[in-house]
């Protein structure tokens, strides 16, 4: 009997290693309900694409299980919700979240408990990857879209500006960087207004930029719904008509609100990472793989996009390491990763900031097709992000 | 001067497309509270079936957007009926605090059953070309859809308050609302008097929240966010008055618009500030009976 024992064990502990499965529990938190719920569904879409695309690349044995969590777009919530992952769920990465105050709050327990973030679908918070050598931002930064815009802004012979933004963390990046670049060419603001959060109305707002006569508008709302809401107060009170310029980061004209807005956006500006008229080769099968999974009727945008070249980072260090790894050959492998063929174009990890550097595209809203779509007619390569330059750490 | 009288201009404009859709949503709640000292917190779901009604007709059956107003009226109505039958009469005259624990769990659970339909997402009012964009009164322009919305609550308002004021059923309901007891003994049938009541409230709620579905956006949480406006509204109104929170209405959409367009930094402030007023002088409402 014992020696009939002691062959199966021998048995067990010499078979090969892949073939006793082993999977990498992943975490990933994201804000399917409350006020960024749209955003927070683009980006899972992303994800989920890139998952059921890829999943059969991985080495044999090796599984990826993604346990996914809403926060309610709250970040006590978020806060929670990261702790059960880490203490309950033993997750040996955490990914998603599409809030930045939910990612401000979740950074010090990446800190604490040596779980990388790879955060996936937020923007804001331009400071974040400095609250935890654990964490790496694949998106962008409000910083890096809105920046260019004020320099552009100002080449355009602009002197005044209006800028209006949603009273949150996004707003007010989107705001400052446009301030600063416009400012220092010279460039006068004239009024600053924040829209509160969840606001159905924007036609006050809108009345009051008209009021004020500035050359430009600067505008900033979370993509979504309330995009489409806010072009249509803009036409609905004849901003365009009263000679005022608008100028925004790509949150003002997602690629999925496209379509309900009629025609009142054509022409419009904006500077962005992703369009899904980008003319490149990943750009397309991606869009292909999208339609295979989603159908004609749903369209993906920036978020979706992060949201796939996030996972497309998890899976580049499972594959690599074979799923095994510790938090900091996790973080030194993020933090080189970079991919020169992304939907979005060139991206790349800077492994100082732990940021992206990324292409960022002026595009002009014109039909295609009778369609809508964010053209791309200039691109500014390969930028860091400008707020961390100029606060270098201390 | 000219920037002067536009700022008052818009915010009147304004304040008057949003005061009529609080007050279409909230006149039910306030009859519904003063007739039969129902506390309901569950209005609001009405207001949201409304604008999921209209939303829906419109993108997946492509009803003409004035079909689907009457649509989402008439079925908000046809749906409200059960609900007071079977759940709402069985707590008339009963506690309180019984009333607000049915209400705001019916609150929660439409929450649940509106993200379990249609999803976490708002959904958008696309409304029809002859309504997008800006209507030229030649001295002028106004926003088509706003101009749109204030007249039907015009009409609206004063058909209700024709048929509150001149007709038979009318009489009826200021009967009930005046003296319960002495209208039932008089004859007047209160049990469907008050279905009759609650059924028209909840269709003005319905159509209020498909005409509104632009300002108070269509999303589950829809009857929690907004049901701080409609309670302002009626008791600021005054309880089981129809003309209360008419001028209430009024009072707040154009003191929010206000607000917003001359001192946005202070947000909602100004509402609570004018409610505290307001209730300080009289604790009533403008138009409660003592």
């Amino acid at each position: 009997m014992f020696r009939i024992f002691l062959v199966v064990l021998v048995a067990i502990a010499s078979l090969p290693a892949p073939l006793l499965a082993q999977t990498v529990k992943v975490g990933l938190i994201n804000s399917y309900t409350g006020f960024v719920a749209q955003p927070a569904d683009q980006g899972q879409k992303g994800s989920d694409l890139y998952f059921k695309e890829h999943e059969r690349d991985l080495p044999p044995g090796l599984k990826i299980e993604i346990l996914k969590r809403d926060d309610t777009s709250n970040p006590e919530v978020g806060k929670r919700l990261a702790q059960e992952l880490i203490t309950r769920d033993r997750v040996q990465l955490l990914t998603g979240v599409v809030l930045s105050p939910v990612a401000t709050a979740v950074a010090p327990l990446t800190a604490e408990a040596k779980v990388p973030l790879v955060l996936s679908y937020a923007a804001a918070g331009v400071n974040i990857p400095r609250l935890s050598p654990y964490i790496v931002r694949v998106t962008f930064t409000l910083w890096q879209e809105s920046y260019p815009m004020g320099t552009w802004a100002a080449e355009q012979g602009w002197k005044t500006a209006y800028t209006a933004v949603t009273d949150f963390i996004a707003g007010h990046d989107a705001e400052a960087a446009f301030t600063k670049t416009f400012t220092d060419a010279g460039g006068k603001i004239v009024g600053a207004d924040r829209f509160p959060l969840a606001n159905p109305d924007f036609t006050p707002f809108v009345h009051r930029i008209k009021d004020a006569k500035p050359e430009v508008a600067f505008i900033f709302v979370p993509a979504g719904t309330q995009a489409t809401a806010i072009i249509r107060a803009i036409n609905e009170v004849g901003l365009r008509e009263a000679g005022i310029k608008i100028a925004a980061p790509q949150d003002l004209l997602p690629d999925e609100e496209l379509p309900n807005m009629g025609d009142i956006p054509l022409g419009l500006i904006t500077s962005g990472t992703y369009s899904v008229a980008g003319k490149r080769p990943a750009n397309e099968a991606f869009l292909a793989a999208w339609k295979r999974e989603y159908g004609d009727k749903a369209i993906p945008d920036f978020f979706s996009v992060d949201g796939w070249d996030g996972m497309a980072m998890i899976f580049d260090l499972i594959k690599s390491t074979k799923g095994k790894f510790t938090a900091d050959e996790a973080m030194s492998f993020f933090s080189h990763w970079k991919d020169p063929d992304s939907p979005r174009g060139p991206i790349e990890i800077d492994p100082q900031t732990r940021d992206i550097i990324q292409n960022i595209y002026i595009r002009r809203v014109e039909k295609v097709d009778g369609k809508l779509a964010n053209v791309e007619i200039a691109t500014i390569p390969m930028v860091r992000d400008p707020w961390k330059e100029l606060n270098p750490p201390k | 001067m000219g920037d002067i009288l536009s700022a008052v201009g818009n915010i009147a404009f304004n304040g008057l497309a949003f005061a009529m859709v609080l007050y279409l949503i909230s006149v039910g709640l306030s009859v519904t509270m003063g007739m039969m000292g129902f506390v309901n917190l569950a209005h609001g779901v009405f207001a949201m079936a409304g604008g999921y009604v209209v939303t829906s007709l419109m993108r997946e059956q492509g009803v003409p957007f004035p079909l689907a107003l009457l649509g989402a009226a008439l079925t908000v109505a046809a749906a409200s009926v059960p609900v007071e039958r079977l759940l709402y009469r069985r707590f008339y005259g009963g506690d309180e605090l019984d009333q607000v624990l049915l209400t705001i769990g019916l609150a929660f659970m439409s929450v649940a059953g509106a993200t379990y339909i249609w999803g976490p997402l708002q959904q958008p009012l696309q409304p029809p070309p002859w309504l997008s964009g800006v209507a030229d009164l030649g001295f002028r322009s106004f926003p088509a859809y706003r101009s749109f919305l204030i007249l039907c609550g015009a009409a609206l308002v004063t058909a209700l308050w024709l048929s509150i004021e001149r007709t038979r059923f009318g009489a009826r309901v200021r009967a009930a609302v005046d003296n319960l007891r002495m209208a039932q003994s008089i004859g007047i049938d209160t049990s469907r008097l008050f279905m009759a009541t609650f059924g028209l409230g909840s269709g003005l709620a319905g159509l209020g929240g498909a005409l509104g579905a632009d300002l108070l956006t269509v999303n589950p949480g829809y009857a929690l966010q907004n049901l701080i406006y409609f309670l302002i509204v009626v008791a600021v109104g005054g309880l089981g008055s129809i003309r209360g929170p008419f001028f209430a209405a009024l009072l707040i959409g154009v003191t929010d618009t206000a607000s917003k367009y001359l001192v946005p930094e202070f947000g909602a402030f100004f509402i609570y500030v004018l409610t505290l007023a307001v209730l300080l002088w009289r604790p009533r409402g403008l138009f409660g009976r003592a």
